[in-house]
């Protein structure tokens, strides 16, 4: 009986939409589908072959198709739509967190709005607006924060209190509520109906769709994606794109080089009920109670509810045979803590009468964003998957995107938090992936607090000091499966009262991470940066130098020993990377660059870098553990351990060399920090590490050392305005509009990426400026405290958001940065960004809703440096990375 | 006032005792996975008592449940002896000579039992050297009979049985010269203890039982769902055949005393006993050994007071009745208890609260709507009652302990009432007995899948 009414769930309107759909593609078969499995012949070759056949592969069909791409297939093993999205709720929501995902989702709902006028294929739209209810204070607090960001961005939406709710929704209990978010232009939709109207357009444009074909593997030849192997036939193709969703996984080993794509599926259960005795409306909005862990649409007179429980069921680790999807059991005692929710919420629907409990498979990533782009490996080997159970809300603005991607070499937006390349293969092991979505489905739910760290999956890639620093308290964090410290817990402290510290407002880290600050100023630290990513590149000849020249914007011709700050951009001047390169020799560079840029900056400079012999480039992250000594008496140290002079005469700044240290020799010393504090990072053999960390923290002993972590770094290098990628940086900004362009030599005697693009922001100027905030009205022990993503307004117009910020103990401030655009009042034309812009605004940071009054600056603080230097080494030392 | 949860827990988990058989090289050899056991008192002191032990010279596991009455003398002489007996009725002529040596010349004996005990399950230190000559005369009365033949389990439980409540018959009658083991011995044979004993080797398990005591077996059906096959009869007014043989034994005249108001000449419950001696000495025997007794002895008005209509003693044995099963692989467990928990709770459900707490909830039936009619409400309360019996599962790390707080606290729907069970264990004291009896029980786990490669061998 379950699997009779699954299929009557969308079948209904597939009958519906089905003839529309034959006749359209018609021409292209030239017997009814029903009769003959496969009635057209697959073609021998084609531009792009996509894989899958449900939301993801339609849209991106679709999207390729109106870019106007004719050379298209897409392969559905089954019948289209008829995977995770034939059973997916159909909410479409915009309330995201993450800025590119809300962008994605409101870009959803507009396509999506008009589908059914473009196509003539019923896709079910109905504008109902959701509701996401406030149970605790604290719940409250992030829905403001979503709602500001939603509200400059143009999206309706209000803060609502309990009694509202009840007038938009007659059968909430408000009795337990504290407040609400109303977006009203919230959708739902048939989702296998909107998949086969984007089916439907593609066609029309001329993109080809065979059902009931599977993909065996993807030959990969050189790097690059060759064809496709199915069980009808061979296709050769430039482009592959793989939307097997929770297939994905599996589809990417099955070739000779697997590409990794880091999801695994999870049971998603909701209910389906008859329609009550007065049949719901279909325009009362949807319900979502993140407290409770459910949703609630209304659906066919009755309701539609489902939700995140706390004990997810993870499925198909050992892959697709393990079980057939239709197969899958409805677990009503699983499903209990969700019905206790739903009849909490709406007491009223005890005597609704039950249809069904759907159990439908979800696939969900290790950090609960959607995976996109190119494979690091596979050239043409594209993803779009693992949708974390939002796949409706995310479908039109994620295929867009990849087709951009496809067609253009990039989206037209920063996709970096989605981006396949932040993961590599660390994130692909089957256990990891089991034990860290059962961590994620729960979170969907869970209250998401500024700084919180995954707790399954860790511990995987450590430095050798780890026990050390773990046995004097300190407090993890990690970063591409990196263990990185974030503070040192002091003896005596209450170590379980810190590790539960979730708040929006003052964390009770606070005096901790103030005083390894104080240290680092005044003293000497030490922090172990072990994770940055590391590569050696050399050469027999000048091929290393010339090539490097070309892939980075600062001038790498500079002699042995210096160390040159430089971003790796691309043709736009946007940072691909931000990095440290030491000559070590002639023909030999070290590279240092943010830890998650391990496998995206490898496939960039593996793709760029000339296919030759005698151009060695080698990952030696692995090989070395890095410890940075800030402050002023980290001179002092390293000069005791070495018995060499350290002072700024004999080893000025951004200067590396091979020293010993202690025992240890070939330690490679340089002279930079990521905080502009005096310093000195020491990249050391990582058999030597144990050893010259205790000589450090002997030797520094006299000198008041201690551990210091990430923490104290973040807030030393944010009240410097020192930008860092991945957070601040990313491929959509130019060293032009971050006060970079020292760092920039256009005029360096040859030819380098991104250069033309400039050129051109030289002379015309930038339309964002980088910016540093200081908070003026702002109680940093009352207040809530500004996390990223704040919106900032000028004069009371919205101009931007900030990136990052951190309560600076020196100033006694909380400084924000960010970016500053200039829209045209009457327009909203982007406008250059002048210097007078910036300088002559009265600014204010939206926290949750609340605004505070900001000091502009474009340049940092002087003030705080505390080695006086020529303003030109100020700017030179002007540069940060994490 | 009510007692807590956690003080209801450290009430009925108070004499739980598991053990696991070890396995060895990871292949688990023996049929029996291991036990639980528990036993909850309503008499004070309690006078059920039980045992469990792996006999070392011979194959196979022991273990038995003892209800005692009219003290607990005769429970506890049993429950440490008579797995001895048994032990030795079972071991062949080589082993005995053996072990008669090593006592003869002084050596160390070879052990015969592994004991599994609670820390509240004691021996009496005073009596064991008693009990040891009164074992070692059995098995040189064995080593002369030797008759050459291999050990039948039933004849060997059969023999132990009679054996020792003939010892303890006898112990009484000669008495001992030490005046606290002379009082000992005769407080155990004026007083009674039913025995209900399993012998499990292998696929072969043997249930001796004597008295109301019961064994009663878990079987899985095929569509997962449990029942109980019972393993042993009472010995009771209840029992025809038992009623029969009771007037079979004894002359016609007597027919309408035997058996009055449901117990034996009109005093006894079991029909079957241990000790008891007041069922089966000659009036002049009883009347001797009181008068030449201790003055404890000769004060007591219940070993003085002679059974009406007592003609034709002996009216009572301690011989069981012994049934021999072969194991299968549904037969999942074996349970043993003391008529406390057979009282308050039917076979069937004892099958099914075991069966379900042994193979854990995933084993619990799943939901299904399917075409029926079912509201939010309905089955929202339906997924509430489920969690709550999962609950108390999760409470138990012991099948007995379980089963126990069932039968003390199961309400009219078959669930624990909290209240109820509450209640029932703050009783005082004098109170207790009349709402409840002792609990014994012993929960015997089977490993199936070594059954099942037994079975193939045969």
């Amino acid at each position: 009986a379950a699997r009779m009414f699954l299929r009557l769930l969308s079948d209904i309107q597939w009958r519906a939409a089905h003839p529309k759909w034959r006749r359209m593609t018609s021409s292209q078969r030239s017997t009814s589908t029903t009769a003959e499995p496969h009635p057209v012949s697959l073609p021998a070759q084609a531009q792009v072959v996509i894989c899958g056949g449900g939301i993801m592969g339609t849209s991106v069909a679709y999207h390729l198709s109106k870019m106007g791409l004719k050379d298209i297939v897409l392969l559905e093993q089954g019948r289209l739509a008829a995977g995770t999205t034939r059973f997916c709720a159909g909410i479409v929501s915009t309330a995201r967190p993450v800025s590119v995902e809300l962008k994605m989702a409101h870009y959803s709902n507009k396509l999506y709005q008009q589908l059914e006028q473009e196509t003539g294929v019923q896709t079910g739209y109905m504008k109902t607006g959701s509701i996401s209810l406030a149970q605790t204070q604290d719940r409250l607090i992030s829905l403001k924060r979503i709602a500001s960001s939603l509200n400059v961005m143009g999206i309706p939406c209000e803060i609502i209190s309990p009694k509202k709710v009840l007038q938009l929704h007659p059968l909430i209990n408000i009795h337990d509520l504290v407040g609400a978010m109303y977006v009203p232009e919230d959708a739902l939709v048939s989702s296998a109906n909107v998949s086969l109207a984007l089916a439907t357009a593609a066609s029309r444009n001329g993109a080809q769709i065979h059902e009931r074909t599977t993909v065996s593997h993807v030959t990969i030849q050189k790097g690059r994606v060759t064809g496709v192997e199915t069980d009808r036939g061979r296709i050769q193709c430039e482009f592959f794109v793989n939307c097997a969703g929770q297939w994905a996984y599996e589809l990417g080993h099955s070739g000779e080089e697997p590409v990794h794509i880091p999801l695994h599926a999870c049971e998603h259960f909701y209910l389906l009920t008859h329609p009550l005795k007065e049949p719901l409306s279909s325009s009362l909005p949807t319900i979502v109670d993140p407290d409770g862990r459910i949703y609630i649409r209304n659906w066919q007179g009755g309701i539609l509810s489902g939700g995140f429980e706390k004990n997810p069921k993870p499925l198909f680790t050992e892959g697709r045979n393990q079980l057939e999807i239709a197969n899958l059991q409805e677990d009503w005692d699983h499903f209990g803590p969700l019905l206790d929710a739903l009849l909490r919420r709406m007491p009223g629907l005890e005597a609704l009468q039950i249809m069904q409990l759907v159990n439908c498979p979800e696939s969900f990533t290790p950090d609960m964003r959607c995976i996109m782009g190119e494979s690091p490996t596979a050239r043409g080997y594209f993803v779009l998957a693992g949708m974390n159970s939002a796949g409706i809300s995310y479908g039109g603005g994620a295929g867009k995107y990849l087709a951009e991607w496809i067609v253009y070499g990039y989206p037209s937006e920063n996709v970096w938090p989605l981006d396949l390349k932040r993961f590599g293969t660390l994130q692909s092991s089957r256990t990891f992936l089991r034990h860290r979505v059962m961590e994620v489905m729960p979170l969907m739910c869970d209250l998401k607090v500024p700084r919180w760290d995954f707790q399954t999956g860790r511990q995987l890639r450590t430095s050798p000091l780890y026990d050390r620093l773990d046995a004097q308290g300190a407090r993890w964090m990690e970063k591409h499966g990196f263990e990185r410290v974030k503070y040192f817990v002091p003896p005596g402290s209450d170590l379980l009262d810190l590790d539960h510290s979730k708040t929006f407002y003052k964390p009770d880290w606070f005096d901790i991470v103030g005083s390894e600050v104080k240290c680092c100023k005044e003293a000497v630290c030490v922090i172990d940066m072990s994770s940055f990513t590391k590569f050696e590149i050399s050469s027999t000849g000048d091929q290393a130098l010339e090539s490097l020249q070309y892939l980075f914007s600062n001038d790498l011709d500079v002699p042995v020993g210096h160390v040159v700050h430089t971003g790796m951009l691309n043709e736009k001047g946007g940072y691909e990377n931000d990095c440290s390169i030491a000559r070590l020799s002639k023909r030999s560079f070290f590279m240092i660059s943010p830890t998650d840029q391990q496998v995206h900056c490898w496939a960039w400079l593996k793709n760029r870098l000339p296919d030759d012999s005698n151009l060695v480039m080698e990952d030696v992250t692995w090989k070395y553990t890095a410890l940075n000594l800030i402050g002023p008496r980290a001179v002092d140290v390293l000069s005791e351990l070495s018995y060499a002079p350290m002072t700024a005469e004999h080893f000025p700044s951004l200067f590396c060399k091979e020293m010993s240290v202690g025992y240890a020799n070939g330690i490679r010393v340089m002279s930079i920090t990521h905080t502009g504090e005096p310093g000195f990072v020491l990249y050391i053999p990582i058999e030597y590490a144990l050893h010259v960390y205790n000589e450090v923290m002997n030797m520094g002993q006299k000198y008041g050392i201690r551990n210091a972590g990430y923490y104290a770094l973040r807030s030393l290098r944010i009240e410097k305005f020192f930008a860092f990628w991945g957070q601040d940086l990313d491929a959509f900004t130019t060293p032009m509009e971050c006060g970079r362009e020292f760092q920039v030599k256009l005029d360096k005697g040859m030819q380098f990426l991104g250069q033309e693009a400039l050129w051109e922001q030289k002379q015309n100027g930038v339309y964002k400026r980088f910016t540093m905030f200081i908070l003026e009205d702002h109680d940093t022990d009352m207040d809530l405290w500004p996390w990223w993503g704040e919106p900032i307004f000028r004069n009371g117009r919205y101009v931007g958001k900030t990136t990052s910020s951190a309560y600076s103990y020196t100033l006694e401030r909380h400084v924000c940065l960010g970016f500053v655009h200039h829209f045209d009042e009457k327009t909203g034309e982007e406008l250059v960004v002048t210097t007078d812009f910036i300088n002559q605004g009265e600014y204010e940071i939206d926290i949750a809703g609340q605004r505070f009054q900001a000091k502009a600056k474009l340049y940092p603080f002087s003030s705080l440096f505390t080695q006086r230097r020529r303003k030109d080494e100020v700017e030179l030392s002007g540069y940060q990375r994490e | 006032f009510y007692l807590t949860p956690s003080q209801v827990n450290s009430i009925l988990k108070a004499n739980e005792y598991s053990f696991k058989v070890p396995e060895f090289d990871g292949k688990n050899v023996s049929s029996v996975l291991g036990f639980d056991s528990n036993q909850l008192p309503a008499n004070a002191p309690i006078e059920d008592r039980r045992s469990a032990a792996t006999c070392l010279q011979t194959r196979g596991m022991l273990l038995g449940v003892f209800d005692g009455h009219a003290g607990c003398a005769c429970a506890q002489a049993v429950s440490e002896r008579l797995f001895y007996y048994i032990a030795v009725s079972l071991l062949p002529h080589e082993t005995l000579l053996e072990i008669e040596n090593a006592v003869e010349s002084g050596r160390a004996l070879l052990p015969i039992l592994q004991w599994h005990k609670h820390p509240n399950d004691y021996f009496s230190k005073e009596a064991s050297k008693l009990y040891f000559n009164s074992l070692r005369t059995y098995w040189q009365e064995l080593i002369d009979l030797n008759s050459g033949e291999t050990t039948d389990v039933r004849e060997a439980l059969i023999n132990a049985f009679k054996r020792l409540d003939n010892d303890i018959s006898l112990e009484a009658q000669v008495g001992d010269p030490n005046s606290f083991l002379n009082y000992l011995v005769l407080r155990v044979a004026f007083s009674g203890a039913t025995a209900c004993v399993a012998h499990v080797d292998g696929v072969d398990l043997h249930i001796a039982n004597t008295g109301d005591s019961r064994a009663m077996l878990g079987v899985q059906e095929e569509d997962g769902s449990w029942s109980a096959v019972n393993l042993s009869y009472d010995h009771n007014a209840q029992n025809e055949h038992e009623v029969e043989r009771v007037k079979m034994e004894h002359p016609k005249s007597e027919e309408k005393s035997l058996v009055k108001q449901d117990r034996l000449l009109g005093l006894l419950m079991p029909f079957r006993a241990f000790g008891d001696v007041k069922f089966k000495w000659s009036i002049e025997l009883q009347k001797r050994v009181v008068e030449s007794g201790p003055d404890q002895l000769n004060d007591n008005e219940y070993t003085k007071f002679i059974p009406p209509n007592y003609h034709t003693p002996p009216y009572l044995t301690a011989e069981p009745e012994v049934i021999h099963h072969k194991l299968r692989p549904q037969d999942k467990f074996l349970v043993l208890a003391t008529d406390g928990l057979w009282e308050t709770m039917h076979r069937q459900d004892v099958a099914r609260i075991v069966g379900e707490y042994l193979t854990g909830v995933h084993h619990q039936q799943p939901i299904a709507v399917g075409g029926y009619k079912v509201t939010l409400g309905q089955m929202h309360g339906l997924l509430t009652e489920r969690r709550a019996r999962i609950s108390s599962v999760f409470e138990d790390q012991n099948a007995a302990t379980h089963l126990i707080r069932h039968a003390v606290g199961n309400n009219e729907f078959g669930t624990v009432d909290h209240e109820r069970l509450s209640k029932m264990l703050s009783l005082p004291e004098e109170l207790a007995r009349m709402y409840r009896d002792d609990i014994t029980i012993i929960v015997v786990q089977f490993n199936s899948h070594v059954i099942g490669t037994y079975q193939n061998e045969e």
